[in-house]
């Protein structure tokens, strides 16, 4: 059985974040992730990030995984585990892992879940052809692994992700068809889409796909237009050759480890589905379960990073550890009101008060 | 297809092993997924689903969704999205639900 003050399950922005400060704290440490290297879904961001220079924006993902990476590496008390795939988590506390097909236990007094989220589907017909991805796959063949994922791509999302990897799709020599919406309107930040515009990349909002065709992998996809019940219009059919499609239509928390230790869960669609209930601490309803990051409520990295920071930091306090708590909690949350504030952070907000309307239950123990 | 010229990124060359899939030889880099592998090679039937019998590949390429199940050296439900490729293996197209009894 292992002993920790803190484990952190997940080393994407949020875990990373949410180690380093335990770390910083005076705490033990053990970081474990399921992948062979730290940094989550940073390491496919090749685009520089908005926000303050606190999260590193002007910076690729990339280089802020890497950073991060150095930073945790260099903390005396933390350590790293890789390929460590989180399997459970008891009643009694402790938390298991398979690392290199062994069974480890672990007994940490505090536990920061950052499990991170995974990308949503759609339905239509024939969804299910190989070459129908998820955007996030489709940037990680690509930005990690060097391959090209194909010919021709339609993007299904004009969201911040749908956007990004159109762009990141023509820099790999990929052709783009079209950036296919279903709302009336661009969700994903003006600077994005006036990017892929200046490419020739059509944006066509309110627009979805009726089906995809294909025999053995995907050939072509029907898109058709939306009315305003966001039903499709009879008539408006386009037949457009592809052999990918992305869908960027959303990510869900992947909470599966907070379910089973017990975590009242509720279900917020603005954060992306089942989020647990979380305190301004990131502290679940079961006391010493920390949750950051998407698997809190799916929202940007650069929030990840802080509210990663902050379970760290209230990790460690609840610990007797971080005498300046206070202040730096206070700084945190300062600076998550700053990346929500505006129309772009309209959604977040909205998720998070449903959340703590809803209350915390008591603990059914 | 390798991406050659990246505005931003470096793909430095890996190290060439050869595999079986179907029982056919291909190259791909050590340590990269096998899945970056099958795909370079053009092949992007993973799998057959089990009810329907349709065709399935890859779908989140972070070992999150199950869509990539395939049979590595005899062994069912990998997800080779994430499964590292090493010399000399062999990957099939997994067909059902995947029988562990029939490995030996």
């Amino acid at each position: 059985m292992r002993e920790t003050d803190v484990l952190v399950i997940g080393g994407g922005p949020a875990g990373l974040s949410a180690a380093i400060a335990a770390s910083q704290c005076g705490a033990t440490v053990l970081l474990a992730d399921s992948a062979n290297r730290l940094g989550g879904q940073l390491i496919k961001q090749t685009h520089k990030f908005f926000g303050s220079r606190q999260q590193h924006a002007g910076t690729r993902g990339i280089e802020i995984a890497r950073l991060l990476t150095e930073q945790a590496q260099s903390r005396p008390g933390l350590e790293i585990m890789l390929e460590a795939a989180a399997l459970g988590v008891y009643s009694d506390g402790v938390v298991t892992l398979e690392q290199n097909e062994k069974l480890i236990k672990v007994r940490p007094r505090r536990l920061v879940v950052a499990t991170g989220a995974a990308e949503k589907t759609l339905a239509f017909p024939n969804n299910d052809l190989p070459g129908i991805y998820g955007a996030g796959a489709v940037q990680t063949l690509m930005n990690v692994h060097g391959v090209k994922p194909g010919q021709r791509a339609v993007m299904v999302g004009a969201g911040n992700i749908g956007l990004i990897v159109s762009y990141q799709l023509r820099q790999a020599g990929v052709d783009v068809a079209a950036v296919v919406e279903a709302a009336p309107s661009i969700g994903g930040y003006a600077v994005h889409a006036s990017k892929i515009r200046r490419l020739g990349i059509p944006i066509l909002t309110a627009h979805s796909i009726k089906s995809a065709h294909g025999r053995d992998s995907l050939e072509g996809v029907t898109i058709w237009q939306l009315d305003e019940r966001w039903q499709g219009i009879p008539g408006t059919e386009r037949y457009l050759e592809a052999d990918i499609l992305c869908l960027a239509v959303g990510l869900s928390p992947l909470t599966e480890l907070l379910w089973q230790a017990g975590c009242q869960m509720e279900y917020i669609p603005e954060l992306g589905g089942h989020v647990p209930w979380h305190d301004e601490n990131q502290e679940t309803s079961v006391p010493g379960i920390f949750v950051a990051g998407d698997a809190a409520g799916v929202e940007e990295a650069s929030s990840a990073m802080v509210t990663g920071r902050l379970a760290g930091l209230a990790a460690s306090h609840s610990l007797g550890l971080c005498p300046d708590f206070a202040e730096l909690a206070e700084k945190a949350r300062r600076e998550l009101a700053q990346l929500r504030a505006g129309p772009m952070g309209e959604k977040i907000r909205r998720g998070l008060e449903k959340l703590h309307a809803r209350g915390q239950k008591a603990a059914s123990a | 297809m390798r991406i050659k010229d990246h505005p931003i990124l470096d793909f430095p060359e890996g190290k060439k092993v050869t595999f079986y899939f179907e029982g056919q030889p291909l190259e791909g880099y050590e340590g990269e997924p096998i899945a970056a592998a099958l795909h370079d090679a053009g092949i992007r039937v993973l799998r057959e689903s089990p009810v329907l019998h349709r065709p399935r590949g890859f779908f989140c390429a972070i070992g999150n969704c199950s869509s990539c199940l395939m049979v590595v050296d005899g062994v069912p439900n990998v997800r080779v999205c994430v499964e590292k490729l090493r010399a000399g293996m062999r990957v099939e197209r997994q067909k059902g639900k995947g029988d562990l009894l029939a490995r030996n």
